[in-house]
């Protein structure tokens, strides 16, 4: 029986030269148990990507199409161009995701509220999510817009990478999205360029760390229960599907 | 106190630090308390009027909570007025990351504790939305979801009343206000076994299906309720002082509002009929008849007639839904998904119905496997994104939810309204009196629970 040599399997996988890299949006290492639990299932070894969902083609649909051309219209009348600020579109669960460059944030957002067609007037806020192994784009910023006008919703996501955290602030635009741009500098880390005061929100001012980022534990402390110790809900043999 | 001790402490330690104790770290810079002279403290610049900076709270009972006012103030005026939050952050969404798609419900019940059930179902909408299960939802279980929203709509508004009542100095509209909740908190104490906090709707349909006089209890309670509020109404809608307090107080108009993304009594306070229960329907609203409550004064008072007309709307809502509830199921037939026991009450309190426990103990090893795999792990959600939203009491409550495929959230985070409502704070309270900030904030109704989360 020959040797096998033992090769290590890397976090996130290596793609070839030329081919089109799916964006990743998680690696699932292992279905049970923490790492190095002498899990002897075999399942430990497993290694599963995750993929965002692909970019929609036309038609989106509905009244998704009728945003779309607007939405195109109304940033070339403003002198952006819809190809560069537009990344991709995705309708997935009757929702539709603009994905925005971030450089051109603050104009799209502008265009979705002031254009009579779009009038996407009230902000439901900003809510950032942190995906490790989206590289390059690891922070997302997602802006959920209701048009009371027209009673349609969108979401607009914004990405940056880890190396440079920075997207522009968009309280120009919606000055409800103050106190959430601050929360999702406070949790993620992500710094909102021009916003008024960006401080942290919800954490202590001198607290280390951004607690929602998934690389932050979640911490607790083991619970003692009649001799047994039971540790932390991070640290406990679990289902990590 | 002993002797010992008072030496222990006052003794001079290594440093200039008087109180330290023997053990103490005294490296570093070292602030110590003490009390002082203001003249001595602070000086004010010349030609300059006195400019006070007033901490109103974060334990000051008229802040609802743990909510810390920093107030700038010029005599009895207020020139700035800004809001210290955080006090409650609790991590619950990064907490729910830990845990199964199930077991969040138990999570989110808890940032809002005024309005558990719209934590609840915002929250198990977006899981159904994920899953692609929205119209899978037995119709019994939606309906009991409206009839438990619309009851604690009531309790919500209640509290809103009773603590802005006493805030201002109506006292009977206090013990009105909790008096009355206590008859909705003793019918979710029937239905759920709590009295907050249920977690009773869960991903698939709710908990556990009415108590057997649940119908009838709530039947027999809205005539009083009706009366009870109409007596509450009629204490404080006419009263000249009440109107004094309230009238012209934390004023907002309909631009700001929209600028500010605030929802709810608050926005309809403008004269503006937004209501996600009429304009995107869930769990049914469309099929219920009720009116959207507005006012057209943009300030306190006409906010407090918003939540007086709304709790009318709501036992409307609830006496549709109870003539509409057909049995049925009330929880979701898909068993990869559907909880795989139902409660009932035995004679040692709330757990597993003895008729499951008998089959998976002695009658049935799949049924065992089958509810302890969906326990313990839990369902698998498929990759993607939703954002749901419905109508709280405060305003619009938004669920972000993100799935990575697996058994627990990706991400959640809640748009709770009381966080964004608060930012109205400075345009509602600056230029005006330091006695209407309690007013204004009252009128914004906020839980520190839904803020910080």
């Amino acid at each position: 029986m020959t040797e096998v040599p033992a090769t290590p399997v890397p976090a996130v996988p290596v793609v070839p030269e030329g081919v089109t890299a799916f964006e990743v949006f998680h690696v699932r290492e292992g279905a049970f148990g923490v790492e190095g639990s002498g899990d002897t299932s075999g399942f430990g070894g497993l290694v599963e990507l995750m993929h965002m969902p692909e970019p929609s083609a036309r038609p989106y649909g509905g009244w998704f199409d009728a945003v779309a051309d607007e939405l195109e219209l109304s940033l070339t009348a403003r002198g952006i161009d819809p190809q560069s600020a537009i990344e991709k579109v995705v309708v997935d669960r009757e929702e539709i995701s603009f994905f925005i460059r971030r450089e051109l944030l603050v104009g799209v957002l502008s265009a979705l509220r002031d254009e009579p067609g779009l009038r996407f007037e009230f902000s439901s806020g900003v809510s950032g999510v942190h995906y490790p192994s989206d590289l390059n784009r690891e922070f997302h910023a997602a802006y959920h817009l209701l048009s009371i006008s027209h009673n349609r919703r969108i979401r607009v996501e914004v990405t940056a990478p880890a190396s440079d955290p920075h997207i522009p602030s968009s309280v120009s635009v919606y000055p409800t999205n103050d106190w959430h741009e601050r929360e999702t500098f406070d949790l993620f880390g992500i710094v909102f360029d021009g916003h008024p005061v960006l401080t942290r929100i919800l954490m202590p001012d001198d607290w280390p760390g951004h607690p929602q980022r998934k690389d932050y534990p979640l911490g607790g402390i083991p619970v003692e229960y009649k001799g047994a110790t039971i540790p932390p809900p991070d640290q406990r043999r679990s289902y990590n599907a | 106190m002993t002797t010992e001790d008072v030496k222990y402490t006052s003794a001079p330690s290594q440093s200039d630090d008087a109180y330290a104790g023997v053990n103490d770290d005294v490296d570093g810079r070292i602030f110590n308390v003490g009390g002082g002279d203001w003249d001595s403290i602070t000086v004010a610049p010349e030609g300059e009027t006195e400019r006070i900076v007033v901490n109103m709270g974060p334990q000051h009972p008229s802040t609802h909570g743990v909510l810390r006012l920093i107030l700038e103030i010029e005599g009895e005026t207020v020139t700035e007025a800004r809001c210290g939050i955080g006090y409650l952050h609790t991590g619950i969404e990064k907490n729910m990351e830990y845990r199964s798609f199930v077991q969040g419900v138990t999570y989110a019940t808890r940032m809002d504790y005024l309005a558990p059930f719209y934590n609840e179902a915002v929250y198990c909408l977006a899981v159904e939305k994920l899953l692609g299960v929205t119209e899978q939802i037995p119709e019994r279980a939606t309906t009991i979801r409206v009839i438990m929203m619309e009851l604690n709509r009531i309790s919500s508004h209640l509290v809103a009343l009773a603590t802005g009542g006493m805030e201002l100095g109506a006292l009977t509209a206090m013990t009105f206000g909790f008096r009355e909740r206590e008859l909705v908190l003793e019918l979710f104490e029937l239905i759920t076994g709590l009295r907050m906090n249920n977690a009773y709707i869960r991903p698939g349909g709710v908990a556990t299906d009415f108590p057997a006089d649940g119908v009838q209890q709530i039947r027999d309670t809205i005539p009083l309720l009706r009366k009870r509020l109409k007596d509450t109404g009629n204490l404080l809608i006419d009263n000249n002082i009440w109107m004094g307090r309230t009238s012209g107080i934390g004023y907002l108009d309909l631009t700001g509002c929209m600028a500010l993304g605030i929802s709810g009594p608050i926005l309809r306070a403008t004269g503006f009929p937004h209501d996600l229960r009429k304009s995107q329907p869930y769990c049914g609203y469309e099929n219920y008849e009720f009116d959207v409550v507005t006012a057209d004064t943009a300030d306190a008072y006409g906010r407090f007639l918003i939540r007086i007309g709304e709790m009318e709307q709501s036992l409307r809502i609830v006496e549709q839904a109870l003539d509409r509830l057909q049995p049925g199921p009330v929880m979701i037939e898909d068993k990869k998904i559907a909880w795989p026991s139902q409660l009932s009450v035995g004679s040692d309190g709330q757990g597993n119905s003895l008729d499951h426990i008998r089959e998976i103990m002695s009658e049935s090893m799949e049924a065992l496997i089958h509810h302890f795999k969906l326990v313990t792990e839990g369902f698998r959600v498929p990759e993607g994104q939703v954002y749901t939203a419905i109508e709280s009491p405060r305003g619009e409550l938004g669920c972000h939810l993100v799935s990575s495929g697996g058994t627990r959230p990706y991400r959640v985070h809640f748009r709770d309204p009381s966080f964004t409502n608060l930012q109205s704070v400075a345009a509602m309270c600056e230029g005006g009196q330091i006695a209407d900030v309690i007013a204004a904030v009252a009128s914004i109704d906020p839980v520190m629970g839904g803020v910080d989360r």
